[in-house]
């Protein structure tokens, strides 16, 4: 078993095309639809994690772009420039995955890339502007 | 300081500092001498205690002398890329404050705003040696007849940036909670309804005034750490309160008091300073300070011994109480507690989240415990700040 987490805009030719279901019914993978947003006449977003065997996790990504739809692997999307972070924690409130939480010995904030889904939200929290990276919102 | 009983005087510190002699230890490690040794042994043995506090101050900002231009003029308007500086003082003097914002921001028109960049911005990129877009205008006199100026600069082209912050350290702070039924956007963050999260912006255990909580040791004079600096106090602050409420420990238990500070903004260092923005409140600046408290009697080793299990700070409804000006606070939380991540709260279990960097002020500390290791003396105060007199509860009594 696998699962990725991914970004998926589609543009507006294709943005009402139901493509998701297949996912399950042709490739045998679970979704679960983490954030998604819905841009009239542009584009539309969503964030899926997709779990199932690799080969089938694998083959769907293909096939949705084969339709058209811009995938991006959200591993490493979402950065923190360590040097801007001043670790006061401001993000850790609004982080629902815990991608971003506190070191109690240290309290310093740790970013676990693995766990984050790219809501991005802490670009929000941040105040010093230290979260960069693609998100369910444009930039 | 009159009424201060001295058991070790400063010149006592001061010559142990010179002849590196003195032991120096943080607010973070006196707990535990003050534990192991009690009180009269920590008194005997530890003559500095070091603090640091890193966070949003929004009563902050610099003034900047731009140096005469040629033909002089009288700048009345000034801007730094594009905030706009208080300019109704000297010919080319002004004073950018850190809450301003970039002309044209659009605010809060689509809510919540971003507030991208503003005078704490623009504060950082100066001690950071960042090229500046300067523009200033004047309405022409016969002694200072040019009208407009345009030149790109950095900090070594102006002739003065003294940092001068009328509010800063404050002793302690507010928790913050929401208990109305919206997401709200504020100086304290993201604050989700019906009590989801609470905030909480002070380094506790390691902030300075809760240190010294009558302020014994520290007035105008008292030499400190500024953004990396050495600065000093230079007055107590606006909003000063040293009448707050105060536990049994004598230790406020709600904001308290709070200094006004200066130093050379030409000699800080980026690391420690912050411009900042608040989706949805505004700009502002964080801002690394520490304090050096010498101790002159075994009450202050009794003050620099407590822990974040003995400081208390009140919770604080930020949806309907705080904006409106009413309402009390819901109640009392620890530091231990905060620093936990979770609070018990009116039967809840409620995530906490810092909004001052306690890392950072751990590092301020012990860069400030360094200093002093190496000759950096204790400022003697010349002007006491407002105080009140031990309670008649008082635990130390």
């Amino acid at each position: 078993m696998k699962s990725k987490n991914v970004l998926l805009i589609f543009n507006k030719k294709i943005m009402y095309k139901p493509l998701i279901y297949r996912l399950a019914k042709d490739f045998d993978v679970v979704f679960n639809v983490l954030e998604a947003k819905i841009l009239p006449k542009l584009e539309g977003r969503l964030i899926l994690e997709l779990r199932g065997e690799e080969d089938s996790v694998d083959s769907s990504i293909d096939y949705l772009m084969q339709e058209g739809v811009v995938v991006e692997t959200l591993v490493d999307r979402i950065v923190r420039d360590d040097e801007r972070c001043i670790h006061c924690g401001a993000c850790t409130s609004v982080c629902r995955v815990d991608a971003l939480c506190i070191d109690r010995s240290t309290m310093k904030v740790m970013f676990d890339h693995e766990k984050c889904v790219a809501c991005g939200m802490c670009k929000i929290a941040c105040p010093v502007g230290a979260m960069s990276g693609a998100s369910i919102d444009l930039d | 300081m009159i009424g201060v009983e001295i058991k070790k005087s400063y010149e006592e510190i001061n010559s142990k500092i010179r002849e590196g002699k003195a032991v120096v230890v943080t607010a973070e490690e006196m707990p535990k001498i003050v534990e192991s040794e009690g009180i009269d042994g920590a008194f005997r043995k530890v003559d500095v205690v070091t603090t640091g506090t890193f966070g949003t101050m929004c009563s902050s900002g610099a003034f900047i002398n731009i140096g005469h231009t040629r033909p002089r003029m009288k700048a009345s308007k000034i801007w730094l890329n594009n905030v706009e500086a208080y300019g109704g003082i000297g010919a080319v003097d002004c004073y950018i404050g850190a809450t301003q914002v970039q002309e044209n921001d659009p605010l809060n028109m689509v809510h919540p705003g971003t507030f991208k960049y503003g005078g704490g911005h623009v504060i950082e990129d100066l001690i950071a040696r960042k090229k500046i877009r300067l523009r200033a205008a004047g309405y022409g006199t016969d002694c200072y007849p040019l009208r407009e100026f345009e030149s790109t600069i950095t900090i070594d082209d102006l002739r003065n940036a003294i940092m001068f912050n009328p509010r800063n350290s404050y002793q302690n702070y507010n928790c913050a909670v929401n208990m109305s039924e919206k997401t709200i956007y504020t100086y304290m963050g993201i604050l989700k309804p019906d009590m989801a999260n609470a905030s909480y912006s002070s380094a506790g255990q390691l902030s300075p005034l809760l240190n010294d909580p009558y302020y014994w040791t520290i007035g105008a004079g008292t030499r400190i750490f500024l953004c990396g600096a050495a600065g000093s106090v230079a007055w107590h602050g606006t909003q000063h309160a040293p009448e707050c409420k105060r536990g049994r420990n004598g230790i406020p238990a709600e904001g308290g008091g709070t200094l006004a500070v200066v130093g050379n903004m030409k000699e800080m260092d980026p690391r420690f300073v912050r411009g900042a923005s608040f989706t949805g409140y505004g700009c502002s600046i964080m801002i690394g300070i520490g304090i050096p408290i010498p101790i002159l009697n075994r009450d202050l080793a009794f003050y620099t011994g407590r822990s974040d299990r003995d400081l208390v700070c009140p919770v604080v409804d930020y949806g309907i109480d705080y904006p409106s000006g009413t309402g009390t606070p819901l109640g009392e939380v620890s530091y231990a507690e905060l620093k936990s991540g979770l609070i018990e709260f009116k039967g809840r279990t409620v995530e906490t989240a810092p909004l001052s960097s306690y890392p950072m002020a751990r590092e301020i500390a012990n860069t400030l415990k360094d200093w002093i290791m190496r000759g950096f003396t204790i400022g003697v105060p010349q002007s006491a700040l407002p105080t009140v007199p031990r309670g008649k509860n008082d635990e130390t009594r």
